[in-house]
């Protein structure tokens, strides 16, 4: 026999600020109400997803030093959606994206206890750990991180809120009306912190929650994001979508689990990748098409040119070829606060691919970058991307996927009446919740003690 | 449209098992459950079907103590709580017309951060949003973030100077706060976003703002990354004492909780108040004075009177508050509620004493009695809650005219 399938995680997306959302289909719905919000999140827990995730971008993107236009943009705080989508939900996980380097530890650790207490055990904390004075200047103390520091201060952020989760045991609360004993211990919560990032001592206020603690994730892909993950997380978002770049992603941070006494199964790898379905793999193919055109319009293009080029091409056409001038390398002035501006470190690198590629295939601007942007990952009939997903798992190129719909709040629809049966059809996906909890789900497996003290040595 | 002068309003103040320490010890009180949605919603759920206004839901950013600055030691009152701006959204989806008003601590949060919380929890509602705005002088608070020290002041040393300048300063810092969350819930316009697919604009960037707020504490630059909320501008509250917190009322919220001991007092703060309010230049603005009561109640005074000096007794000593302590029938407290509006007071919000038993009896007691008396509504008239407070939705200070 061979080795038995493994179980694919699946979660949803709620699409927020991105050009992959077609706002412009008459089935796209608001970006904002709670009604969106809450059919996704229905729909999901009716497909027996792990969870719903939503990223978090703490000021709005600019480019050539005004609002970036041509995007959704807007997007409700995380924790306090995330605890209304609980009142619509039973045992779907709520993911949420908080930033290290904005917020302090005793309020998020707070946020993150109740909104595990208030959904009974489905809460995660996706630690990103963005840290541009730009965004800063929206923060009492402004950008005040240096990008080195930013790893740094993530960790002991990470290690300070879990003394802080694990400060209250679990059998605390007596509430023995009769002997009148509500508190076990005078003074539960008690922690003591100081390091260079944080100088806290106290009484954690919240009793231990359903969970123990949230599920962590971790998005970054930099030698510190890996070595982070590896210490610390629970799971991974990760961008690399492709069997190739997801094969090597696995191995590398897989690897890495056992510095820190920690087994593969202990952390999820899962990508964020898009899908288009249709009845045939040759009308997903014509729908992803006219998807990815939505998606790049001749203006977006321009723009995203722009942000490898770092300066103004507003007097290009989109139909036209590449500009014959190169990008200015130095500090990025033009676009500001979008991480994908990072990925690209060698912009004139870049660009002389981006030309060649060009060149060999005849296309233009608009072309060019539906090509080198933001691929559809799977695309076919259900059969097919339910092939393409199981064979992705089992090959160990991840642990399941965070599915992102490129229609709110619809999206997720089609995928979860036609791809999700065949899943379980093929024994790879639950057909019912087996636990409770986040945490259930993922398959983590109990807390062990220790956790916190090999987290804070890492 | 004028009110009629005996409508009055109505909140009630959660916390914990009720307001009493030893409320938790009631028959029906359920301390264990403190910690569950389900609690909360059941609590809320009454106090809609008593057409209440609004509740507001209490929190700090320490454990609950006896002592003013640290732990107490004890073991035999409710201590731990959750935050209660993620309760008041829980609860949203599962209420319809009652507004959600959650405390939040000032001093050492993020006025970013709170501003979209507090608009997240409007669009959750459907417009039902407000918060209280909190400060702390605590010293075990400000350690529990360590960024700042609080200056260590008792409550006999507020009305010296440097207590004055103490509470100055913290007050300053929290109207400048609240200054912060509502320039960013205008940092978008209503109609920023458009769709607009011929030129492939999702949003006109001329309909957004920066704020650029500048303080002596923070400076905020903005736009949010929530858009408007559907009240434009959730309610801002505060609980105030004394004169720096009346002044914050006054300049900068659409609701002030007050503690009046009697009519003569009420009447006294309400002066100040209003008196404060002109000086701020927002004379023609309605701002809603409510005044505190705990509040046990029983269809027999003396059925009320007695299950305080009971719960007195278990917790050791006769409880007092910053608030009047009331005992008695849902026709007393009326007549009470109704002598103390005469002051001034446009509303009342009243603290139970245990829960549930106290909140039943507003919802079931009280709301009934004052309905005969034509002194509360009958029906949920508005679906926001400044549709409730006889409050319309404000213009956007950004928008051109
Ligand atoms: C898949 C993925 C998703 C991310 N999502 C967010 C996000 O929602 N908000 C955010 O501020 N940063 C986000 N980031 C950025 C990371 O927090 C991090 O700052 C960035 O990737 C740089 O870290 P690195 O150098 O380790 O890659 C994301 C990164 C990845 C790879």
């Amino acid at each position: 026999m061979s080795k038995p399938l493994k179980q694919i995680h699946l979660a949803a997306h709620f699409p927020g600020v991105n050009n992959t959302t077609v706002w412009t289909d008459p089935a796209s719905g608001s970006q904002i109400d709670f009604s969106s919000f809450a059919h996704l999140a229905r729909t999901a827990e009716r497909a027996k997803f792990d969870f719903l995730f939503l990223a978090e971008g703490l000021r709005l993107r600019e480019q050539n030093n005004q609002i970036y236009d041509l995007d959704v943009v807007g997007r409700p705080d995380t924790f306090t959606v995330l605890s209304a989508l609980a009142a619509v939900t039973d045992k779907l996980g709520l993911a949420g994206t908080i930033n290290s380097t904005f917020n302090e530890p005793y309020d998020v650790a707070r946020q993150f206890a109740s909104l595990d207490h208030l959904s009974a055990g489905r809460a995660a904390w996706n630690v990103v750990t963005s840290w541009d004075e730009f965004t800063g200047q929206n923060f009492r103390r402004g950008g005040y991180l240096a990008q080195e520091d930013r790893y740094e201060r993530a960790r002991q952020f990470l290690a300070a809120t879990w003394e802080l989760f694990d400060s209250w045991q679990g059998d605390e609360i007596v509430a023995d009306k009769e002997s009148g004993t509500f508190l076990k211990n005078p003074a539960p919560g008690r922690f003591d912190h100081h390091v260079s990032q944080f100088d806290i001592s106290g009484h954690f206020d919240v009793p231990r929650s359903p969970q123990g603690r949230p599920v962590i994730f971790q998005a970054g892909d930099s030698e510190e994001g890996r070595e982070f993950a590896a210490a610390g997380a629970d799971a991974i978002f990760t961008r690399h979508g492709t069997l190739e770049d997801g094969r090597a992603f696995y191995a590398d941070v897989k690897r890495r689990l056992a510095r820190y006494g920690r087994s593969p199964d202990d952390l999820k790898i899962l990508p964020g990748v898009t899908y288009v379905l249709g009845d045939t793999d040759a009308e997903a193919r014509e729908r992803a098409d006219v998807v990815r055109h939505q998606q790049v319009s001749g203006q977006t293009a321009i723009k995203f040119l722009e942000q490898l080029w770092n300066r103004d091409l507003s007097s290009y056409d989109p139909d036209g070829p590449l500009p014959a001038i190169d990008p200015l390398v130095g500090e990025n002035t033009v676009a500001r606060g979008r991480a994908s501006v990072r990925m690209h470190r060698d912009p004139l690198a870049t660009a002389a691919q981006w030309r060649a590629l060009a060149e060999e295939k005849k296309l233009s601007i608009r072309e060019l970058i539906i090509e080198v942007t933001g691929r559809q990952s799977f695309i076919g009939s259900p059969a097919t991307v339910a092939d393409a997903l199981d064979e992705f798992v089992q090959t160990d190129a991840g642990d399941g996927f965070i599915l992102v719909p490129h229609l709110v709040p619809g999206g997720l629809d089609e995928f979860a009446d036609t791809v999700v049966p065949l899943l379980q059809e093929r024994g790879v996906f639950r057909t019912e919740y087996e636990g409770d909890t986040l945490r259930d789900h993922l398959g983590l497996g109990e807390l062990r003690a220790g956790d916190a003290d090999r987290r804070a040595a890492s | 449209m004028p009110r009629s002068p005996s409508a009055l309003h109505l909140a009630v103040a959660l916390d914990g098992a009720g307001w009493h320490p030893a409320a938790w010890r009631e028959p029906a009180a359920r301390p264990g459950e403190l910690f569950t949605a389900r609690y909360w919603a059941d609590l809320v759920t009454e106090a809609e079907q008593g057409l209440l206004d609004l509740v507001t839901i209490e929190d700090a950013l320490s454990l609950q103590s006896t002592d003013l600055d640290g732990l107490d030691g004890r073991t035999d009152q409710v201590r731990g709580r959750l935050d209660a701006v993620l309760i008041a959204a829980r609860i949203a989806p599962l209420t319809r017309h009652i507004g959600l008003v959650p405390t939040t601590v000032v001093t050492h949060t993020e006025p970013f951060h709170v501003s979209k919380a507090i608009a997240t929890v409007d669009f959750v509602s459907g417009g039902r949003a407000g918060v209280r705005v909190k400060v702390s002088g605590r010293g075990d608070e400000a350690a529990h973030f360590g960024r700042r020290t609080v200056p260590r002041l008792r409550v006999d040393e507020l009305d010296t100077p440097a207590g004055r300048a103490a509470l100055k300063e913290l007050f300053d810092e929290a109207a400048d706060y609240v200054e912060v969350l509502r320039r960013l819930w205008d940092s978008w316009e209503d109609d920023a976003e458009i769709r607009d697919a011929a030129t492939g604009r999702f949003i006109d960037r001329e309909k957004l703002h920066y704020i650029d707020f500048e303080g002596d504490r923070f400076s905020v630059k903005g736009p949010s990354i929530t858009p408007r909320p559907p009240q434009g501008q959730p309610i801002v509250s505060a609980l105030a004492h004394r004169t720096e917190p009346f002044r914050l009322v006054a300049r900068s919220a659409d609701l002030g909780f007050v503690t009046p001991r009697d009519t003569a007092h009420a009447t006294e703060i309400v002066t100040e108040i209003r008196e404060a309010q002109t000086a701020a230049g927002r004379a023609d603005e309605t701002v809603h004075v409510f005044g505190d009561l705990v509040v046990f109640i029983d269809d027999d005074p003396a059925a009320a009177a007695d299950r305080k000096a009971a719960l007195d007794e278990r917790a050791g000593a006769p409880y007092t508050s910053d608030a009047r302590v009331f005992t008695g029938t849902p026709a007393q407290l009326a007549d009470l509620l109704q002598d103390l509006q005469q002051a001034g007071l446009t509303g009342f919000r009243l603290r139970p004493g245990t829960l549930p038993h106290d909140l039943t009896a507003i919802t079931r007691g009280l709301v009934p009695e004052l309905q005969r008396r034509g002194a509360f509504r009958t029906e949920y008239r508005a679906d926001t809650l400044r549709g409730l407070l006889g409050l319309t939705r404000p213009v956007n200070r950004y928008a051109d005219v």
